[in-house]
């Protein structure tokens, strides 16, 4: 599939807001670490808001027709993508209301219903943004759970990083943050691993025979019937070479899970804490941006197999 | 009723006027115009409806080309339609048709990943979704005779390669053919249930091929060896 920018920076920055914003909400109502301030909270929660939005409108820049994004909400029950979308919207105001009842000192009762609601729908959000992906039979390396659940591993993964950067700057207790990003910064590594295990092997999928209903002796194609590209290997055509991708792992759980845990040793120590959470968060970013591109250039439409695959 | 095609492997000679029909009458149809990038340049590109390619099975002399046109499948379980967020993308309840309402398209492309068949094709000009209609403008125009209320492709076929009828009608011309003939669906495995039906190529008797001329006495030697080493 060809890695669309707009659509790698949406799922990384909303999810990274999403995960920062219903963590923030765990952190308040525990006071983690002795508990962030209000206008900490209120930054915070603006920061993940800002994250969202940016993603969001950044998700309208790969439409070929944007005027009528509008329409997006309209099949809620049977799309995804539009599920998503409604998810998004309907979380706005849950969190608004949540930084408002921070803003004015509501009732605690009132404060935590909204900020688990909002919580409950971030998480909703990010799940249904994996299942856009997840949902399709055409491309093998999308259509596992394991989809889901990395988009929900990555997004909370950089939201913890972010937090403990957040938790560090207010100069809160940093070891309950510490603890928190560990273990689900290991979680998603652990879960990244498993996915790239699961898709190495292709198991019963679509080959050249079924695709063209010739099961009685070997197929190949011999002209694809265009004389340039089309949509279709446009959009389809993508090829990685199996090195680079592996190369591009390797990077991955380098920069993207290594980093932030020795980062996260650094700042359980204490010296230069400030420094290295923001190493760790912008670490995590950037692993998160490499997982992303590499979802997108490893996965194979059936599609192919009529411009010269053997098998998808 | 559920419209469909079906597509005669054996017959089809590839010329691609299908294809060309299709461009032809689509253009300017209700769904038009199917944009051309660069037509006369250095990379031609373009949307069609309805795409040839020429595969080779078996290998020689048991081989034989097959020309391989595809179009919309138009699916019983269209997954296209379903996971369209805008509701642009719809199944015609009462012919199985499926088509996209160009003034609710977004341009996602969403529509063009479920697609197992490569079906869809985006519009760089209109900024939509485009796909074969089924010539939803001609089969039901009244205007037309009788015998011209098909899709362009079936008409303009020279070698009878194409039909077009109701799946749903067990005495129609296309189910009736789909049982002689062993039709059948492409990545049924997929299960989007595709109304078009491919009719295989037949066999075709052998053809001897006289054998390899020897290489003289070296050429003996040598093979007698080989035969010595595989025992």
């Amino acid at each position: 599939m060809h890695p669309a920018l707009s659509v790698i920076f949406f799922t990384v920055a909303s999810g990274a807001g999403f995960g920062l914003f219903s963590l923030l909400f765990v952190a308040d109502f525990f006071a983690l670490g002795g508990g962030f301030s209000r206008a900490h909270l209120l930054a915070g929660g603006f920061m993940a808001l800002m994250l969202i939005i940016l993603g969001l409108v950044s998700s309208t820049l790969h439409l070929a027709n944007p005027k009528n994004a509008w329409r997006a909400f309209s099949r809620f029950r049977t799309s995804w993508l539009s599920r998503e979308g409604v998810f998004a919207v309907a979380f706005m105001p849950l969190a608004v209301g949540y930084l408002a009842c921070i803003g004015f000192e509501a009732p605690a009762v009132l404060r935590h219903t909204f900020g688990f609601l909002s919580a409950a729908l971030a998480w909703i959000t990010v799940f249904s943004t994996g299942m856009i992906y997840a949902c399709l039979k055409t491309i093998r390396q999308w259509n596992t759970p394991l989809v889901p659940a990395n988009y929900l591993a990555f997004g909370y993964a950089s939201g913890s990083l972010l937090l403990l950067l957040g938790a560090v700057i207010a100069g809160l207790d940093a070891t309950p943050y510490i603890a928190l990003a560990g273990l689900i910064v290991a979680i998603a590594a652990v879960l990244k691993a498993i996915y790239y295990f699961w898709i190495r092997s292709p198991g019963l999928t679509p080959t050249v025979n079924t695709a063209t209903g010739l099961t009685r002796a070997g197929v190949k194609l011999l002209d694809a019937g265009h004389t340039h590209g089309t949509f279709l290997t446009e959009e389809f055509g993508y090829r990685l070479a199996r090195r680079r991708a592996s190369v591009i792992k390797v990077l991955l759980f380098v920069v993207g899970f290594a980093l932030p845990a020795l980062m996260l040793a650094v700042v359980l120590r204490g010296s230069g804490a400030e420094a290295a959470a923001a190493v760790a968060a912008f670490a995590g970013l950037a692993g998160a941006v490499m997982e992303r591109w590499l979802f997108f250039a490893e996965a194979r439409h059936v599609v192919n197999l009529y411009h010269g695959a053997q098998r998808c | 009723m559920r419209l469909g095609l079906v597509i005669d492997l054996d017959v089809c000679v590839g010329c691609h006027a299908c294809a060309v029909s299709c461009k032809e009458w689509n253009a300017s149809g209700s769904i038009g115009p199917l944009s051309d990038y660069q037509p006369f340049g250095a990379e031609p590109s373009g949307v069609w409806f309805n795409r040839i390619r020429h595969f080779e099975m078996g290998e020689y002399p048991h081989n034989k080309t097959i020309n391989f046109p595809m179009s919309c499948m138009h699916c019983e379980d269209a997954d296209c339609v379903t996971v369209c967020p805008t509701g642009a993308s719809y199944k015609r309840a009462e012919d199985g048709v499926v088509l996209i309402d160009q003034d609710k398209c977004m341009g996602c492309n969403y529509c063009s990943w479920a697609c197992p068949y490569g079906a869809r094709e985006l519009d760089r000009a209109t900024g939509t979704m485009k796909k074969c209609t089924l010539c939803i403008d001609r089969i039901y125009d009244e205007n037309l005779p009788v015998e011209e209320r098909q899709p362009a492709c079936v008409l303009t076929c020279p070698a009878h390669a194409r039909m077009f009828g109701d799946f749903d009608d067990p005495d129609s011309a296309v189910s009736r053919t789909v049982r002689e003939r062993g039709g059948y669906a492409l990545m049924p495995e997929l299960n989007y249930n595709p109304t078009n039906r491919y009719l295989p190529p037949r066999r075709k008797p052998e053809i001897p091929v006289a054998p390899r001329p020897r290489g003289g006495l070296k050429e003996s030697l040598r093979q007698f060896a080989n035969r010595l080493v595989r025992r």
